[in-house]
């Protein structure tokens, strides 16, 4: 075996043409990464809020508030919560936003990206008890409305906060206790009202919400003052804004409070950050590079049946699938080891290049990164040795050549139509190796905040390293049937 | 010119790869877009879309198979030495390779015709069935209607240029791997990475010169003002990658030893 690995060796080693394609292959990377970066100007760009645990948050919602300083209990009713998306330009309508919100919270401050806990009823959710952007607890389910309102309390006791919710005002279920640090000693707390964008088809489009709140009551710790209603994060990139011609109001009459608000709090996601980047867009050239070492993968096979050098390889390795496994071994190697120098040099500079001119990446930890780096070599080693599969089946250079980068490529293509329904999406993302993609992703899917969860957004239906082995899965096949018909056939 | 036409026609008909690649075209096109139509349902909540494109989506695909054929007309003849029997017959070679064009052109107008109509048949059959109807404002699928009549033609039309863009290609590159690569790359490649781009500037124009995203705006029957640039004008941006790519490789072939 160490003689065949050596002899596919100097074969690969001495093909110019085949060593510069890997060279180029890695190139292309970087220079796309390259390409990336220095075509993005942001420049100016509002900065984008991020939360106590560093990821890019949505911070924008219409906040009544009063100061609270030390522990202390508020507890309030909801009657209706009703939500307006526009139809047309100026033209809102009545409209149904799941993820609607309408509660109370308890907040650091109004700095953008602050601590925060909060007690709430939801147009499709229930009622949810959230902490610190990402967190996220179920309560008391079903809808509010005027003949079955929800009663909401939220107590605080130094960094634990505990939420409540009920149906009558008297017996109350715990919804959650959160420990949120840092809320100081006087922290903000008060009335929400947050809109999040509806989603629609593939799009999204903003939205606004009012919601009646009565029977507002506090217990210690409350200074006398004057509720303050303001619209928070109003210019931050995360916030789409209040559909035209809507605008945040907070008004009390008697015991009741009508309060109207937009935006969200909640974990950003790439439709509230659509200008955003991510280690995925900076890879794409990995595209350009599979096309690369597809071609190669093809030719270390197929050029050898058409030089007839088959017949001496054969002739020297009798055992034919031990040759085909020594040159899937060797294109596998190479490939991947001009893969991982093409992504570990691509990815720190197409991040500089982005940051430098003031486009937000998403942030990844260094084992993510580590974790697509890795994932994108493999991939294009994977991607090389289906090729040589194919050409060892199809004798024919084209049609290997073809036939893996239509089933590579193609899909992604297909998927990045804005036309294409998520459905279909994500079924080509499951089945063809276009799933290997998925190593590549970085975001992460939040059930509490809707969102166009395609593929074509960055979110794919499988895990990463679950993705990649679609394409394995398709390369070992490739391999078997290749050692079958070598075994089977004249050379 | 009548010899010339003859021989290739000959050589197309009398060898199996051909007939192989043609039936794979159509049944790639038809079988992808038969599959997008399939997955595909409009809900109570409304369903937009542009339906034609849907139905016509499996163009994306079989026109990789045109690719292969025409870099296999002359690429095949490189490999296996038949070009210089092919350039002795026909010492022209400027001649050669238009008759090469026009056998090309008549297989695959016959191929994609054929793959197109059936891919809107398909359409035509399926969607109803996914609550695609009338009563929700969406007929069937017709060529009666001057927007679908228009993408149909242009989506064979547009065919028929991506396997004479392939031909040129391959008369300049002559090995049939890289061939399909670099064709295969210009297509596939150019729209993915025009979405990298931060500047939409540059990022319109990459959408506007890129042989596949400009010629496939033929193939739009909504929202016709979001596309890079008016059906007929993408599909003439195809037409000059196609005129540039024969050209280049008819000089060359002139130019160069066999």
């Amino acid at each position: 075996m160490i003689r065949l690995l050596h002899a596919e060796w100097t074969k690969f080693r001495t093909v110019p043409g085949w060593m510069a394609g890997m060279a180029v292959a890695a190139l292309l990377v970087v220079l796309v990464a390259l390409l990336a970066g220095a075509s993005s100007d942001q420049h100016g760009a509002p900065p984008v809020p991020t939360g106590p645990g560093g990821e890019p948050v949505t911070d924008s919602f219409y906040f009544v508030h009063r100061p609270l300083a030390g522990d202390g209990s508020i507890t309030v009713s909801v009657s209706a919560l009703e939500s307006s998306v526009p139809q047309g330009l100026g033209d809102l309508r009545p409209g149904i936003v799941p993820w609607a919100k309408a509660g109370l919270i308890v907040k650091e401050s109004t700095r953008q990206g602050s601590p925060y806990a909060a007690i709430m009823v939801t147009r499709g959710h229930g009622v949810r008890m959230q902490d610190n952007y990402v967190n996220d607890t179920a309560g008391i389910p079903g809808p509010v409305s005027a003949g079955s309102p929800r009663w909401l309390r939220l107590d605080r006791a130094g960094d634990t906060i505990t939420g409540y919710g009920s149906t009558d005002g008297t017996n109350w279920a715990k919804a959650g206790t959160a420990r949120v640090r840092g809320l100081g000693s006087t922290a903000q707390v008060g009335l929400f009202v947050a809109s999040p964008q509806a989603v629609a088809g593939l799009g999204a489009t903003a939205s606004m919400s009012t919601a009646a709140f009565g029977d507002l009551r506090l217990q210690a710790g409350w200074t006398d003052g004057e509720w303050t209603g303001e619209q928070l994060g109003a210019g931050s990139p995360t916030f789409a804004g209040y559909p035209p011609p809507g605008s945040g109001s907070f008004t009390a009459s008697g015991g009741s409070l009508t309060v109207t608000g937009a935006g969200d709090i909640a974990p950003a996601v790439r439709y509230s950050l659509p200008a955003a980047g991510t280690i995925k867009d900076i890879l794409t050239g990995t595209f350009a590079a599979l096309i690369m070492v597809i071609v190669v993968g093809a030719l270390f096979i197929t050029t050898e049946y058409r030089q007839n050098l088959i017949h001496v390889t054969l002739a020297a390795g009798p055992g034919r699938s031990r040759v085909l496994l020594a040159k899937a071994i060797v294109l596998g190697a190479v490939t991947f080891v001009a893969g991982l120098a093409g992504a570990e040099l691509a990815v720190p500079l197409g991040e500089r290049l982005c940051r430098a001119n003031g486009v937000y990446m998403f942030p990844v930890t260094s084992s993510t990164e580590l974790r697509v780096a890795l994932g994108t070599a493999a991939l294009l080693a994977t991607a090389s040795i289906l090729a040589l599969s194919v050409g060892a089946i199809l004798r024919s250079s084209a049609g290997a050549v073809t036939t893996v980068i239509v089933s590579t490529v193609l899909p992604y293509l297909l998927i990045a139509n804005p036309f294409m329904p998520a459905s279909v999406a994500n079924w080509l993302t499951r089945v063809t190796p276009a799933a290997a993609f998925a190593v590549q992703q970085t975001l992460v899917q939040y059930p509490q905040v809707a969102n166009p969860y395609t593929p074509y957004n960055g979110y794919y239906p499988l895990a990463p390293w679950a993705g990649l082995a679609v394409l394995a899965g398709y390369a070992v096949v490739g391999l078997a049937v290749a050692a079958v018909v070598l075994h089977r056939r004249d050379a | 010119m009548r010899p010339a036409l003859h021989a290739e026609w000959t050589k197309m008909r009398t060898v199996a790869g051909p007939r192989w690649l043609l039936l794979g075209l159509i049944a790639a096109t038809v079988a992808l877009s038969a599959a997008a139509t399939s997955v595909v349902t409009c809900g109570s909540a409304g369903c937009g879309g542009d339906l034609t494109r849907l139905s016509l989506i499996g163009v994306q695909l079989g026109q990789a198979l045109a690719a292969i054929l025409a870099v296999l007309v002359i690429s095949g003849e490189y490999s296996s030495g038949m070009i210089r029997t092919t350039l002795t017959a026909m010492p022209r070679r400027a001649t050669a390779l238009a008759a090469k064009a026009v056998i090309l052109t008549g297989v695959v107008a016959v191929a994609g015709t054929t793959a197109v109509l059936g891919s809107l048949l398909a359409g035509r059959l399926i969607l109803p069935r996914h609550g695609f109807t009338a009563a929700r404002g969406h007929p069937a699928l017709s060529l009666a209607d001057g927007p679908t009549l228009r993408a149909t033609a242009g989506s064979i039309l547009y065919l028929i240029l991506i396997a004479l863009l392939s031909l040129g290609i391959a008369a300049v590159v002559r090995d049939s791997a890289t061939s399909v690569g670099v064709i295969l790359g210009l297509l596939y490649l150019l729209p993915i990475v025009a979405q990298v781009i931060g500047d939409p500037h540059w990022q319109r124009l990459l959408q506007r010169i890129g042989p596949m995203s400009a010629g496939l705006a033929i193939q739009a029957t909504t929202d016709l003002h979001s596309l890079p640039l008016s059906p007929w004008a993408g599909l003439g941006v195809t037409a000059g990658w196609a005129a540039a790519a024969l050209v280049t490789g008819g000089l060359l072939l002139r130019g160069r030893d066999a």
